[in-house]
């Protein structure tokens, strides 16, 4: 299996070669997944494969038992995850040491494990095979179900499963033009944030002359959102399958793939990737015999959030500075090295292979009108099955917080949900029955973004989270335009004015008519949204603005300057907790009596309000 | 030959202009700080913002840096632009009070009052030093450092150039410390002492209306008429 | 993929040969950050004016012109973290280890520095040290992380399942 592969030179080897990796992936039907994304990871799932490889040793299964070490496998909150094949039984919070008793009950005996199978947090009911959870149900994983049959570092995986087969029926039997045709009339909209039509994009870009390039674009900046990386890092090929028949389509003989340096797991998966590709002669010159050609490259971000906006992208591509310029000229006729250029993002990409197999009528069946297909969306925040959801477009946002990510943590209320990234919107509750498709988003004042959707309880407060992605925008702008950087310093001065009590109502209608203008003078995506935050929570939540600055009230309790912490005497026991974790020793009293905090030294940290046991501490 | 609308005026011009250059053309008054006509356009200031496209549909754009396009709409003077430009001068004046330059554009576009905290810096990252030291005197000692809000001007670890040539040339295009005003007092940005302002109330508004007490303008005047 | 050298280390190209950015990347790759002279000789060999490379090495967060400490602790401030309280967590470390934002220590042992989003959100707050994760932070973790006796206390936390 290792032995070095040829290069495959025509529909009909490939074909044949796909068969072999088939059979090879039938006959290994028994195999364990476990979870290798940074989320899992970070809980050690390094290890339990470590202990499951040694297990399978122990009992002489390591020939007949395999083991996929693969990209995220959605829920994350529950990690680490495994599933064992081919039932697929899933196991979750699972550590090094359980893997022996899998091994023994599960895979030589068949039974299940009670213990480690997934038990909702609100209903309590539990479920053994990842098909019936909730979580997953409502789903439709079109382009993340790769991640939980593929090794990500395997090829022959992606082949088997079908992968690459796009790619053939492109380049053997499509011309550029097809292809073309093929994605405008699926009508792919752009994942990667303005939503624009990625058959428009390619049709202009197929018919300028010369040289020209396509991008894909892998700088998913956005905190909070991390559906590319999943991508990357789980099914890489897909990725690449997609950016190399944009290539095809497109007529770009050179494809870059702008990475940022954060995800240094998704760096080696893609660079392997594209190795491996190369190898089989799915990247370089003459594709299949076909006569078509395309260099795939590797660029690696350095760390700024505007570079994923494109002309910044290009530039920082090109080693300088990642300043955007005006547009028009178009990128799409004077992109990078003043070439056509067609940026996409990664998502979008991974988009097309299934477009390609499955043709534009079958993939518009998913989704709505306007945006077809699905989206995968991040669900971070308070709630409750934090990880990747995949759904069609147009699902209401209720359905997706609340079916798929099982409400809010600790049965708290709901108070909104943040999309599209820093420059989105806070969305209250009233709008939960929306269809989160790119012009419903747009019009309440949010966006679709890339696919962050950050839940917010009762505990948030919407004063200190306008403030929190100011601040963000502030440091990450690049600082060409006046009104982008003057422009977000002011607005964060002034909002920090109004959560430090500082405000007045003059403040807050300045805030507004300041808001307006940067949002019209800046001269890229990211100064023209970085106002969305402050209008959408002005918007929707004066309320709160107001109670900072009439009643220097802090409703959920998080500005500093406007809360204060007490001990209610007859709740303290004495414990001393609050006392030793206290940092700025501000808490006085002697075992067993009552503590008193001296409000002058409190630095409201809150430290001793989350130690407390008895509930003794009261936030005002 | 590009044909397009500025101000209902139906015009023709060369491709390759822009609307700055055009509107320039044409006399229409487009107040500029980052620009000049011997360097190429940089687009950061945003004071020559323009609306373009039909109305309902329109946005602003950085003249200096839009090409002319076919059939393009273009209004300098509405209402959108003049109160978004209002808005950004006062931002300068906020931020960088001892440029006689932004006091100018302050009193001629009827700025009168600043909302903002003052600040006193010393540049507005208008960029035209460090354009001019590349593309008229090919030096290129001195670029942008940082991003964002950290941004300034600086040559390359804050040491004294090798490049430079001491041309003074960056010196000379500068709109901040070209010409220093001494006017504006701790707690007002506005300046209120220049006899070279032309007081908005001349222009704008009745006297009744003006803010300053006493304006120097308007005690030079009465002086006169004695 | 091709390669080239410049000051005698490898560089890869992209479809525009190599670029500052990636020349500054193979320097930082060798020296653990940017020397001044190191620069210095790029901007020589490359022909490329000297504050070409002092604007990308300061435009961009991954660059440091500074060495670093021998241990690189790292806190989330992304959104998802944000929400659930990274600003405490990063304010308890730069307390227990007595080091500003961005800054290393006097003794040179750790460096603090904060990134937006690792992309690890439903471990949120999170903070990495040397590349470990450790997930679902709070001020009394971060203690424990940093006291004299971290090997017991680092399994607890990184399971990130007990409190
Ligand atoms: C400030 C800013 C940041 C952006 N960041 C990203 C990003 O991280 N990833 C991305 O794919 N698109 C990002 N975009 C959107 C891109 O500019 C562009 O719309 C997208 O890459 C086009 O690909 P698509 O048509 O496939 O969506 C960003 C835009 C702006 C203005
Ligand atoms: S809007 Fe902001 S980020 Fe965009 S070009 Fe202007 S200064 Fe840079
Ligand atoms: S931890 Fe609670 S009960 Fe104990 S001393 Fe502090 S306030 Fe009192
Ligand atoms: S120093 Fe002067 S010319 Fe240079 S950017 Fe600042 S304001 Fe503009
Ligand atoms: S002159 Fe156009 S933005 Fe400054
Ligand atoms: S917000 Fe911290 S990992 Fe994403």
């Amino acid at each position: 299996m290792d032995l070095e592969a040829p290069k495959i030179k025509s529909a009909e080897e490939f074909f044949y070669i796909q068969r072999n990796y088939q059979k090879q992936y039938r006959d290994n039907n028994r195999f364990i997944v476990i979870c290798g994304d940074t989320g899992c990871t970070a809980r050690n799932s390094k290890a339990i494969l470590g202990n499951l490889d040694r297990c399978l040793k122990e009992k002489d299964l390591s020939e007949t038992v395999g083991t996929r070490f693969t990209g995220c496998l959605g829920l994350c909150e529950s990690g680490p995850l495994v599933i064992v094949y081919p039932e697929e039984i899933l196991y979750h919070r699972v550590i090094p040491d359980d893997m022996l008793e899998i091994v023994e009950e599960t895979v030589l005996e068949g039974r299940i494990i009670d213990r480690l199978i997934y038990r909702d947090p609100s209903s309590g009911e539990k479920y053994a095979y990842a098909r019936d959870l909730p979580f997953y149900k409502k789903q439709v994983r079109n382009l993340l179900g790769g991640n939980w049959k593929t090794d990500p570092t395997k090829i022959e995986d992606y082949i088997a499963l079908g992968g690459y087969e796009a790619l053939v029926k492109a380049v053997t039997e499509m011309s550029p033009g097809e292809v073309v045709q093929e994605v405008k009339e699926a009508r792919l909209r752009g994942r990667g944030g303005a939503g624009f039509d990625a058959g428009l994009k390619w049709e202009e870009c197929f018919k300028a002359s010369g040289r020209k390039f396509i991008i894909c674009n892998a700088d998913e900046g956005d905190p909070g959102a991390f559906m590319d990386r999943s991508l990357l890092e789980g099914n890489p090929h897909a990725v690449l399958e997609g950016l190399i028949i944009g290539a095809y389509a497109t007529g770009a003989r050179e494809g870059v793939v702008y990475i940022r340096s954060e995800y240094p797991t998704a760096v080696e998966k893609i660079k392997t990737a594209i190795n491996r590709a190369e190898e089989l002669g799915l990247v370089g010159d003459d594709i299949l015999g076909s006569g078509f050609g395309v260099q795939i490259y590797l660029s690696i971000g350095a760390g700024a959030f505007v570079c994923g906006e494109t002309s910044a992208l290009i530039a920082s591509v090109d080693g300088r500075i990642g300043e955007p310029v005006q547009k028009p000229p178009r990128l799409v006729q004077h992109g990078y090295l003043d070439r056509p250029t067609v940026v996409n993002n990664v998502e979008t990409l991974a988009n097309v292979p299934h477009i390609i197999k499955q043709g534009a009528e079958n993939y518009r069946a998913t989704g709505t009108e306007a945006s077809s297909g699905t989206k995968i969306f991040s669900l971070v925040g308070k709630v409750n099955n934090t990880g990747l959801v995949e759904v069609p477009l147009g699902m209401t946002l209720r359905e997706i917080i609340f079916e798929i990510g099982g409400g809010i943590k600790e049965g708290k209320a709901f108070k909104a949900v943040q999309t599209g990234g820093p420059s989105g919107g806070c969305l209250p509750a009233s709008y939960l029955d929306l269809p989160t498709d790119f012009e419903s988003l747009t019009e309440v004042g949010s966006l679709m973004g890339s696919g962050g959707m950050i839940v917010m309880d009762e505990d948030t407060c919407m004063v200190d989270l306008a403030g929190y992605f100011l601040k963000f925008l502030a440091d990450e702008s690049c600082g060409c335009c006046f009104t982008c950087r003057e422009g977000i310093n002011r607005l964060l001065e002034l909002v920090q004015n109004i959560s430090c009590g500082r405000g007045s109502l003059d403040q807050l209608d300045l805030l507004k008519e300041l808001a307006e203008v940067v949002k019209d003078s800046t001269l890229c995506g990211l100064g023209q949204t970085a106002p969305n935050p402050v209008l959408s929570t002005i918007k929707y939540f004066e309320d709160e603005y107001r109670a900072h600055i009439l009643q220097n009230k802090c409703p959920a309790g998080v500005c500093r300057a406007l809360i204060t912490f007490e001990i209610i005497e007859s709740y303290c026991n004495g414990c001393g907790l609050c006392k030793k974790n206290c940092p700025s020793d501000a808490i006085t009293g002697e075992q067993k009596q009552t503590h008193y905090i001296d409000k002058d030294q409190c630095d409201k940290c809150g430290i001793c309000f989350s130690t407390c046991r008895n509930e003794a501490i009261l936030k005002q | 030959m590009i044909n397009l609308t500025m101000d209902g005026l139906k015009i023709s011009v060369e491709p390759g202009a822009t609307l700055l250059d055009v509107a320039r053309f044409y006399g229409a008054n487009i107040p500029t700080l980052c620009y000049d006509e011997a360097l190429s356009p940089y687009g950061a200031c945003r004071l020559c913002l323009v609306e373009i496209g039909e109305p309902g549909k329109s946005r602003l754009v950085s003249s200096c840096t839009y090409p002319a396009r076919e059939k393009l709409n273009v209004r300098t003077n509405t209402v959108r632009v003049m109160q978004t430009r209002k808005m950004i001068i006062e931002l300068y004046l906020a931020t960088c009070p001892s440029s006689k330059t932004i006091q100018d554009l302050a009193s001629k576009y009827g700025v009168t009052g600043v909302r903002f905290s003052p600040k006193n810096e010393e540049c507005i990252l208008c960029g035209l030093c460090v354009r001019m030291c590349e593309e008229q005197m090919q030096a290129k000692a001195i670029g942008f450092v940082d991003r964002g809000v950290n941004r300034r001007i600086s040559t390359a670890f804050d040491r004294k150039s090798e490049q430079c040539r001491l041309c003074g040339a960056c010196m000379y295009i500068c709109p901040v410390c070209q010409a220093r005003c001494q006017g504006p007092s701790e707690e007002s940005t506005l300046c209120n002492a220049c006899l070279n302002l032309s007081p908005p109330c001349l222009e704008n508004n009745d006297h009744t209306l003006c803010y300053m007490d006493p304006c120097a303008a308007c005690e030079l005047k009465k002086k006169t008429n004695q | 993929m091709k390669k080239n050298t410049v000051l005698g280390l490898e560089v890869p190209c992209g479809p525009n040969g190599v670029s500052v950015i990636t020349v500054l990347q193979a320097i930082q790759g060798y020296y653990g950050y940017l020397p001044e002279e190191a620069l210095e000789k790029a901007a020589r060999e490359l022909k490329v004016p000297l504050i070409d490379f002092y604007s990308v090495a300061t435009f961009y967060k991954n660059f440091r012109l500074a060495p670093q400490g021998r241990r690189e602790v790292v806190t989330c401030t992304g959104t998802a973290c944000h929400v659930r309280g990274s600003e405490k967590i990063t304010e308890e470390i730069s307390r227990t280890l007595g080091v500003d934002i961005g800054s290393t220590t006097e003794d040179g042992e750790y460096s603090l520095k904060c990134v937006n989003c690792v992309g690890a959100c439903a471990l949120a707050p999170l903070v990495i040290v040397d590349g470990r994760y450790y997930g679902q932070m709070t001020s009394l973790k971060v203690r424990r992380l940093f006291s004299d006796n971290p090997t017991k206390t680092e399994q607890t936390v990184s399971s990130g399942l007990s409190e």
